[in-house]
């Protein structure tokens, strides 16, 4: 089984996110990045099948040199080999299109993206990579077992949760609850030692457009201070939420 | 030129979110001055839409195919728009929603949205606020193409009614050539789920164990509101993983959010920012939280939740 898992390269979740020139830019000072959080729970996920029943794992990123660190964690973490593909990515458009030029030539029978980046928060790479592969999507996966020919699958949906069955190949949208926080793969000394040795091309970039941009970012405005209530009266915080947040 | 918008049922009955996406697919309609077209799937009554200035209603007859189905919803989607010249096709955030989004735009070659707060900026070319960074931001995007796809961040526009006469029209079911094949849904609460609530609760690990979710429940079936958690106490099994919010949890948007026991981590305020009323109750006044909040007590969960419970079922009742 040939997997692929796409990986985003974004800023810890502690981050402190600032923008730059006149809002028109991310502010990269200070920030470390990590992989994004529902990709680590794709790949420890794959890592499982791999486990199994055998696998080859390629992971990929589109984006520049500075995210290699990252890439190198995921061979530490158990991949096989990883591609980046050197652009910098413009939007999801961009980027799927850029997945789905390599995807095409290499034939995986499961491609694992993140259910949505926490940094552009698209949701939107896997389901057009799919899309352009010709291959069914499952958005918000949260079960994949494979039993012979058969996958077992289920999607988290609102309220409860939906159980298919289906085919390989197939694209899914990694969340957690697909393995849990418990199961992500801690790197030990052998595994970053390997990692060194294992495969990281650089791909040149298709050319493809992009089909948005952005022209500006804005924080929320700052809170103003808590009105705090005394625990002994409960009755005043009822009264300010009903009558002057309106929202009871 | 006309605008689509994406109708989801739940139990033959219309999402609210999608009332809130006909509404505001109706106040793009007047802003272009052109048609609003509705699309559902099986929907046993469409007349409600006519109270949400839908001009026409497409909808699908789902033959044996009871269960949703993105492959052939998002072919229905397009197939509506490229007969009706569609510069607009509009889907709530609901889960539903966000997995149409992507693929009708990669099949329509439109430029999809995400999580778009409020109109568009500008109609030419088309801009959008939407919210990034798990709502520790927004950005205003410009698109650079005509067709758009956007999805709509929930209680971002409200639900308006406005009358008109919804002409039906029927289409061929469309059939799927997916691999994918639903077999069963599975509910996890009878109650309401925390996309589709007004008002969320939400316990931390504050109060200690499972077995004290009863405070959270009560409180939350007064207010008929949906239970959720901190990631820690889904990850020690205390809730379902369904009920986990935060920056890589579900993201919350209601209009009241309820944080009892809850620290206030920057990753669960990331996720719950975008709710509007947030009320905390914490028994140390130094948690973050109290610094994201617009209320607050400073007081033993234990004692306070359930006088407020007590309190407001006597003020439901009277
Ligand atoms: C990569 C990453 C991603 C994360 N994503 C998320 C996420 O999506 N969502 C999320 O929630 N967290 C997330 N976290 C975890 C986050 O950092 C916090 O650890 C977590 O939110 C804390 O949960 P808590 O508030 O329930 O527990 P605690 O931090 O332990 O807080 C418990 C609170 O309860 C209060 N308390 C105790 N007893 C009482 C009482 N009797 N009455 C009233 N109050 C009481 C305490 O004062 C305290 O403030 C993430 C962390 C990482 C590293
Ligand atoms: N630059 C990128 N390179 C590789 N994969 C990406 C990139 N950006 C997003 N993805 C994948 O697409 C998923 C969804 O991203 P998004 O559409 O930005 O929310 C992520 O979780 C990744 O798996």
């Amino acid at each position: 089984m040939k997997i692929l898992v796409c990986i985003s390269n974004v800023p810890d979740t502690t981050s402190k996110i600032n923008f730059i020139d006149e809002n028109s830019a991310f502010d990269n000072q200070g920030i470390t990045y990590i992989i994004n959080p529902n990709d680590e729970f794709g790949l420890t996920r794959a890592i499982w099948l791999q486990q199994k029943e055998g696998a080859i794992i390629t992971v990929a990123t589109v984006g520049e040199a500075s995210c290699e660190a990252i890439l190198r964690k995921c061979l530490a973490i158990g991949a096989d080999q990883a591609i980046r593909i050197d652009t910098t990515p413009k939007d999801g458009y961009h980027v799927a299109t850029q997945l789905a030029a390599y995807a095409e030539k290499e034939s995986f029978d499961l491609i694992i993206t993140g259910r949505e980046s926490i940094d552009y928060n698209g949701g939107m790479v896997g389901g057009m990579l799919a899309t352009f592969l010709k291959i069914p999507y499952l958005a918000n996966c949260i079960h994949f077992e494979k039993e012979d020919e058969t996958i077992h699958l289920q999607r988290e949906i609102d309220g409860g949760k939906e159980i298919l069955k289906g085919n390989l190949p197939l694209v899914i949208g990694a969340q957690k609850g697909l393995v849990e926080e418990k199961d992500l793969i801690i790197p030990n000394m052998r595994g970053i030692m390997q990692a060194r040795q294992k495969p990281l091309d650089v791909l040149a970039p298709v050319e493809a457009r992009q089909s948005s941009l952005i022209k500006s970012y804005e924080k929320p405005p700052a809170k103003g201070p808590v009105k705090l209530v005394d625990a002994n009266n409960i009755d005043q915080l009822i009264d300010l939420l009903q009558n002057e947040a309106n929202a009871l | 030129m006309s605008i689509l918008v994406y109708i989801e049922t739940q139990e033959s009955e219309i999402k609210k979110s999608s009332l809130e996406v006909a509404s505001y697919g109706r106040a793009i309609a007047d802003a272009k001055g052109t048609s609003l077209i509705a699309v559902c799937f099986g929907l046993q009554d469409t007349s409600l839409l006519s109270q949400y200035g839908v001009d026409k209603v497409f909808n699908i007859s789902t033959a044996n195919d009871i269960h949703f189905n993105a492959e052939r919803y998002s072919n229905t989607l397009v197939q509506i728009a490229t007969k009706e010249t569609a510069d607009f096709i509009i889907v709530s955030s609901s889960a539903n929603g966000r997995f149409l989004g992507p693929i009708t735009a990669a099949k329509y070659e439109a430029t999809y949205f995400s999580n778009v707060i409020g109109l568009p900026l500008s109609y030419e070319p088309v801009e959008v606020k939407r919210s990034c960074f798990t709502n520790k931001a927004f950005n205003h995007s410009i698109s650079k193409n005509n067709k758009i796809v956007l999805s709509l961040s929930s209680n971002s526009f409200g639900v308006y009614e406005k009358p008109s006469e919804a002409i039906q029209t029927s289409i061929e079911h469309v059939e799927s050539s997916s691999t994918l094949e639903v077999i069963s849904i599975e509910k996890s609460t009878d109650k309401v789920s925390i996309a589709d609530a007004d008002i969320v609760v939400s316990g931390g690990r504050g109060l200690k164990g499972p077995e004290n979710w009863y405070l959270i429940e009560n409180l939350a079936s007064v207010l008929g509101a949906a239970t959720a958690c901190s990631k820690p106490v889904s990850d020690l099994g205390w809730r379902p993983h369904s009920e986990h919010v935060g920056q890589t949890g579900k993201p919350v948007a209601s209009n009241l959010y309820i944080a009892v026991g809850v620290s206030g981590a920057i990753q669960h305020l990331a996720g719950i920012n975008s709710s509007k009323i947030k009320v905390v109750i914490n028994n140390d006044p130094e948690a973050p939280f109290f610094k994201a909040a617009d209320y607050g007590i400073v007081g033993d969960a234990f004692e306070v939740i359930p006088e407020l419970t007590s309190k407001l079922k006597a003020l439901k009742e009277a």
